[in-house]
């Protein structure tokens, strides 16, 4: 793997359901071709994925920017708004507020935060209400 | 347990990644709820479901699953097949209903992640 960090950015359109997965899936495939080791590749496969659906389900848009360097991966998922009321919950296993057609394509069954936080090393979500939500993943890498 | 293997007791039809069949998988999860796949399954495991949405394979890509069979004569539509061929996965549909697969794959000797102590 090269010094230099890489740096990925995906847009990531509100209920863009068709395009769901096509971040997570060209991380994936970026990780893999750096040679980061699979379980490091999977834990970031699925902070990215749940990331990506929660920004489509929940959120007015945002972005996903994944930085790599030789020691860490840093998933920043950001959004436009409408924010988390009440973070304390959205982080409980099982809470959801999504749709009946989003739990029909087999989301919002209340896990998506839980897991991004167990595969993650550090773990932050920032949200303000009317104004967006950031959510930072870091995964070390090791040596 | 084999891929073929599966294929056989589950009187299934193969509809993605035939040329793959030996290959070999130690576990099964059945679920439609694609979040407790990302929780709970690891590479070594087909998962049986009855969903037929493309996030399905996108889950199944991202946990690095070699096979997903369809229960209750379910079918995937083409652009999740599509997927699946680019992901390297194999995809077989089986008539039998979650319970009765379940059941058949257990007997035969494969078992749930159960034993990995990964639900809690």
């Amino acid at each position: 793997m090269s010094q230099d960090m890489v740096s990925l950015n995906y847009r990531v359109n509100a209920e863009d359901f068709a395009k769901a997965g096509d971040a997570s899936s060209n991380t994936k495939k970026v990780l893999k071709k750096l040679g980061i080791p699979s379980d490091i590749t999977r834990r970031a496969a699925v902070v990215t994925y749940e990331a990506e659906m929660n920004i489509i389900i929940h959120s007015n848009g945002g972005e996903i920017i994944v930085n790599i360097d030789t020691t860490k991966i840093q998933i920043i998922a950001k959004d436009y708004g409408p924010g988390i009321p009440d973070i304390d919950k959205a982080m409980e296993k099982g809470y959801s507020t999504a749709s009946d057609h989003v739990r029909e394509m087999g989301f919002g069954a209340g896990m998506g935060l839980p897991n991004m936080k167990r595969c993650s090393d550090e773990f932050k979500i920032e949200s303000e209400m009317g104004k967006g939500t950031t959510v930072t993943s870091i995964i070390h890498i090791p040596n | 347990m084999y891929l073929y293997e599966i294929r056989d007791i589950l009187d299934a039809e193969v509809i993605a990644g035939k040329s793959r069949m030996d290959r070999e998988v130690d576990f099964a999860f059945g679920a439609d709820l694609m979040s407790d796949v990302l929780a709970f399954v690891n590479e070594r495991t087909v998962l049986l479901t009855g969903l037929t949405s493309p996030q399905v394979i996108r889950t199944a890509e991202m946990m690095d699953l070699a096979a997903i069979i369809y229960v209750r004569g379910k079918r995937p539509d083409a652009a999740s097949l599509e997927l699946a061929e680019e992901n390297g996965m194999t995809i077989m549909c089986t008539p039998y209903t979650l319970y009765t697969t379940s059941g058949i794959l257990y007997n035969a000797g494969l078992k749930g992640i159960d034993e990995l102590g990964v639900i809690k």
